[in-house]
């Protein structure tokens, strides 16, 4: 039920009532989305999706974080072999 | 898929396992509270590979689950009006109520549609100005802006023949229902992580203090649900409580201000029954007063049909985590996904219904 899907901001603009819209790509299918929620969005950008609004703008470098975080547990011997 | 694929790596998903057996030492009940992370931990099979002393249950983390079985009977009752164009996301459409269920009143002739967004359904409004349409508002806290934005888009259109049936409920009482139960196990939770992409996480601050609980924001895919884990895990193991996020690159303390605002805008807090549970004190979402123009059991008055359960289901207890779905007599035999006695069999995101599909042993 509270799926959210991360997808790629292609392109935005404003519908008739003024509300910001946008075509956002998920692995290549196309969908109108509603950027309402996420003022500050740009194309580039990538943001998750629940039912046609975005709610959030994937931060890339706390992405990245997680990821630094895995490593340097590996290298701390924290796992087997390492990265 | 970026954000899809790097969180599914089976060495790094080895590699967490690993972690969590040597950071386990005792037992530990971590509960879920999510449909789509139940979903994960099962089809992943991450349920499984975890040490045998840290039991994860699922609590009532389906909004489709704990949807009361009179507001079912009461979209029923609407969906069959003629003139009336009902609709609703796909996963309500199968859920039982007392004696049918919404597909089976669309083979009959009701016109009854599946929409991706509610605002599919106010575009509906707006192109059938002499139809009633009705949009079927279930939903956790994620899906509260986009009911909301459809509501304020309908009032903003002048739209007259739109109005939503709302069954809106809210993660936080719940939490604090289970953790105040006489008899609860559960020991930390994992907060879902797109609930909280909306509302931040301060509201879980004063329940990780109160109960002394470690609580973690975490998304879902298999390697944000091992993470999740594994911080809980810890937490636990040197006594610490309090609210952490491992789903950082989605949640914001705050949440989205933006989407806050829109839904305080349209909703009011108020008691709500969840299926399986009974009421709990200020649990949901109800339309404001000033907008109860659009609120579909009003406008249809089917707010007095009532409806009775069946006694053979123990979903209170499956939903508390007291028991797992496999432990009840009834699963897999006179309870299936087909023919579901009671709430965590109904939708696909529903533990039973979870546990039946993958397998796990009656």
């Amino acid at each position: 039920m509270c799926l959210g899907v991360p997808g790629l901001v292609l392109r935005t603009e404003r519908n008739d009532l003024g509300m910001a819209m946008g075509t956002v790509s998920f692995g290549g299918i196309r969908k109108e989305i509603c950027l309402a929620y996420v003022p500050d969005v740009k194309v580039g950008d990538y943001v998750l999706v629940h039912v046609g609004f975005a709610l959030s703008r994937i931060d890339e470098d706390e992405a990245k974080k997680v990821f630094e975080t895995l490593r340097e547990m590996g290298e701390l011997g924290d796992f087997g072999d390492g990265p | 898929m970026k954000y899809v694929d790097e969180y599914r790596r089976e060495e790094d998903i080895r590699r967490l396992l690993e972690s969590v057996a040597k950071t386990v030492t005792r037992p530990w009940t971590v509960m879920e509270i999510c449909g789509g992370q139940t979903h994960t931990l099962m089809r992943s099979g991450i349920d499984r590979m975890l040490p045998e002393s840290l039991t994860v249950v699922h609590g009532p983390g389906c909004p489709v689950c704990v949807t009361p079985l009179e507001l079912i009977d009461r979209a029923i009752a609407i969906a069959g009006r003629p003139g009336t164009i009902f609709t609703s996301f796909g996963d309500m459409l199968r859920v039982p109520g007392s004696r049918t269920d919404l597909l089976s009143v669309k083979a009959l002739g009701g016109d009854v549609r599946i929409v991706y967004s509610p605002l599919d359904a106010v575009k509906l409004a707006a192109m059938n100005p002499d139809r009633e349409v009705v949009f079927f508002a279930v939903g956790f806290e994620t899906t509260a802006p986009a009911n909301a934005m459809a509501v304020l888009t309908a009032q903003k259109r002048n739209l007259e023949n739109f109005s939503i049936l709302c069954s809106h409920v809210l993660v936080p009482p719940a939490m604090e229902a289970i953790l105040g139960a006489p008899g609860n196990r559960v020991q930390g939770f994992l907060a879902a992580g797109h609930v909280c992409t909306v509302m931040g996480y301060e509201d879980y601050e004063p329940i990780a203090e109160r109960h002394r609980v470690p609580i973690v924001v975490t998304g879902f895919e298999p390697l944000d649900l091992l993470q999740g884990i594994l911080m809980t895990a810890a937490a636990l193991e040197e006594g610490r409580f309090g609210v952490e996020n491992q789903y950082r690159r989605a949640v914001r303390r705050e949440g989205n201000p933006d989407a806050r605002r829109a839904i305080a805008e349209v909703f009011e807090v108020r008691d709500r029954k969840w299926r399986g549970i009974g009421t709990i004190p200020r649990s949901g979402y109800g339309l404001r007063p000033e907008l109860s123009l659009f609120d579909a059991e009003r406008r249809f008055g089917v707010d007095t049909i009532e409806a009775q359960e069946s006694e053979l289901c123990i979903a209170g207890e499956i939903l508390r985590g007291w028991k797992k779905p496999s432990e009840c007599a009834q699963f897999g035999r006179a309870c299936t996904p087909d023919h579901p006695l009671g709430a965590p069999m109904v939708s696909a995101e529903g533990a039973c219904s979870a546990y039946f599909r993958y397998g796990r042993p009656a």
